[in-house]
């Protein structure tokens, strides 16, 4: 199936009982499914005037404690950060799913990692953090997608599938897995109408500056709660690794053909996919300058995720950068010429 | 002696901390008297956004949600369709429903949602200090209108209640004022009324109420009920601007 229909099979499957969108390419295939599908399930789905109110439905409907989703591409999902915001201070969970187009402005339709800044850093106003998945494949766009409903009822907080045009328009087998449900907790919290019990509200205002400190102070207790448990990443022939690759997402899959290339070569490389994004997985670069000798991330945009993994080596190894942009996609050998001329690995033309 | 009038169970006991004069109050008054008498306190939800609408939020005693500006409707429409057999309400300044929600408002009548707005039109942007909205009078003094609002810069108010109405899906659109005790009795007839129509699952109500901001017209109470009367009740249609069959056979 394609990488949007496995992101909308896995709503239908994780309970997902709406889904409020507006078109937008190279996303709109998981409205288009979910159409055709989640009235099948029992559910709803309905197309909004525009994002701000597929965004804000999303915000209704999670308020009255329904699993919900929406999903656009980079300008739209511009147009959701106010939503965004709000539904991370309302501590409402909603899915969210930016399958990352080129910008900025109107930009084209091929894969990008240029919105990475904006999903992992909070993209609207004010200090907050969404929970934002990476995957690299089909399986893990279906996988991925049903941990974040999940993700969001256990920490009451919006998540955010990160795909790109090339994951969301692949074909891939998936398998279709039944994922046990986890022990969440009682939404004790939701506005459905207070028959036999006491009124409640969901808002995000603070009338006073004192309110608004301890929100605040809540909310960052909660985003490190999220840091220390739920940084994920894969390892892959990184244990034994002199050099590193960083890449998420479709630049994860890629470089891991470098890494074999390379291994085939002699040159110890291994390649550090980071699952989550938001948290970045910090501890994965712990203590790797005793023997890493230089890191390059790989990615669609003009720099971005070098920053946090900079910040994670603390400035001890050498993080140095490879990308293509604007809907180009580094080919395995462009990625390891970059490598072998980075590092000054003197090697044969053939080789090369 | 016996009790003839006392606080309706629709409304919490916070006071209204809303300025002297301001018609916020009795409109509160009359929502939370029709939610008691229809009996639907505890299966009613309520929408609000920022504006002194927000406030409303502690002021009920049903359920109630803060959306960000303009937004309501759509979080209504969420709410709705996660919830058909609760009852939905949206309770917006003019503006909000006429500015920057403007195109929920028309799409949330397109779609023959069935929820209740209920848009509280005191022709001033209020809580944020009284600047100009859509529905300032020509001629009318706003802090960004200070030589009066010059329609062949900032355009002509809008008379939202008279586009709603056009659209399929709006099946009950009124305009009423709080100015007087008749009005006030019209008035809480139209809201009930916008309820009963939502209970019977029949589309989109929509209540237009013309209310005071005696503090950003620089008016007093008594006053501000004079220019309500002098200047928007000629303005803006009033009445029952459209009910159908289905409704008015309710």
């Amino acid at each position: 199936m394609k990488g949007n229909e496995a992101i909308a099979e896995a709503a239908i499957r994780s309970g997902c009982g709406l889904f409020f969108g507006y078109p937008i390419t190279p996303s709109t295939e998981i409205m288009e499914y979910l159409a055709k599908k989640l009235p099948q399930a029992g559910g709803t789905i309905l197309q909004g005037e525009d994002e701000v109110a597929s965004i804000n439905m999303c915000y209704g409907a999670a308020a009255s404690g329904a699993r919900v989703m929406t999903a656009s591409s980079s300008p739209g999902f511009s147009l959701k950060q106010e939503g965004l915001s709000y539904l991370a201070a309302a501590e409402l969970p909603v899915v969210v799913v930016n399958v990352n187009r080129t910008g900025p402005g109107l930009g084209g339709l091929g894969p990008a990692q240029s919105d990475y800044f904006q999903c992992t850093k909070g993209g609207g106003h004010g200090d907050y953090r969404l929970i934002v998945l990476t995957p690299s494949k089909g399986q893990e766009l279906y996988d991925y997608t049903m941990q974040a409903f999940d993700l969001a009822d256990q920490y009451r907080n919006p998540v955010l599938i990160l795909a790109d045009g090339f994951l969301g328009q692949m074909m891939e087998p998936v398998e279709l897995k039944v994922r046990s449900r986890e022990e969440l907790p009682p939404k004790e919290w939701v506005t459905d109408g207070c028959r036999g019990r006491e009124k409640r509200k969901i808002a995000s205002y603070a009338l006073t500056n004192e309110i608004g400190e301890a929100n605040c102070l809540y909310w960052q207790t909660k985003y490190n709660q999220i840091k220390d448990r739920l940084q994920r990443w894969e390892n892959f022939y990184a244990d034994d690794a002199e050099y590193l690759l960083v890449g998420y997402g479709t630049c994860g899959r890629i470089a891991k053909s470098v890494v074999l290339t390379a291994r085939q070569q002699g040159v110890r490389l291994g390649l550090l996919r980071p699952i989550t994004v938001w948290p970045f997985p910090e501890k994965a670069f712990w203590g790797l300058h005793e023997r890493v000798k230089g890191i390059m991330t790989i990615e669609l945009n003009a720099g971005q995720m070098i920053e946090d993994v900079k910040l994670a080596v603390q400035c001890k190894t050498p993080v140095h950068f490879y990308s293509r942009q604007g809907g180009m996609l580094p080919t395995e050998r462009e990625i390891w010429q970059a490598f072998c001329r980075t590092f000054q690995l003197a090697l044969t033309e053939e080789e090369l | 002696m016996e009790k003839i009038f006392s606080r309706t169970k629709g409304l919490t006991s916070l006071p209204f901390h809303y300025c002297p004069g301001c018609t916020h109050g009795i409109i509160h008054r009359l929502i939370g008297e029709v939610l008691e008498e229809l009996d639907i306190i505890g299966d009613t939800i309520g929408v609000a956004p920022v504006g002194c609408a927000g406030f409303s939020l502690d002021f009920f005693s049903c359920d109630f949600v803060g959306a960000a500006h303009g937004r309501a409707q759509a979080v209504a429409t969420g709410m709705k369709r996660a919830l058909p057999e609760k009852l939905v309400f949206t309770y917006q300044g003019d503006g909000d429903i006429c500015a920057i929600g403007t195109s929920h408002a028309i799409h949330t009548a397109a779609r023959a949602e069935k929820i209740t707005s209920i848009m509280v039109n005191n022709a001033i942007f209020g809580m944020t200090g009284g600047q100009m909205a859509p529905t300032t009078l020509a001629g009318q003094i706003t802090a960004t209108s200070p030589y009066g609002r010059n329609c062949q810069l900032a355009g002509n108010p809008i008379d939202l209640p008279k586009i709603i109405a056009t659209l399929d899906g709006a099946v009950y659109v009124a305009a009423v004022s709080v100015d007087s005790p008749q009005q006030i009795i019209a008035a809480k007839k139209a809201i009930k009324k916008g309820f009963q129509v939502q209970q019977a699952g029949l589309g989109f109500a929509f209540i237009s109420i013309l209310s005071t901001c005696p503090t950003n017209w620089g008016l007093s109470p008594v006053e501000s009920l004079k220019w309500l009367r002098q200047n928007m009740l000629p303005l803006y249609q009033m009445g029952e601007l459209k009910a159908t069959k289905e409704v008015s056979a309710l």
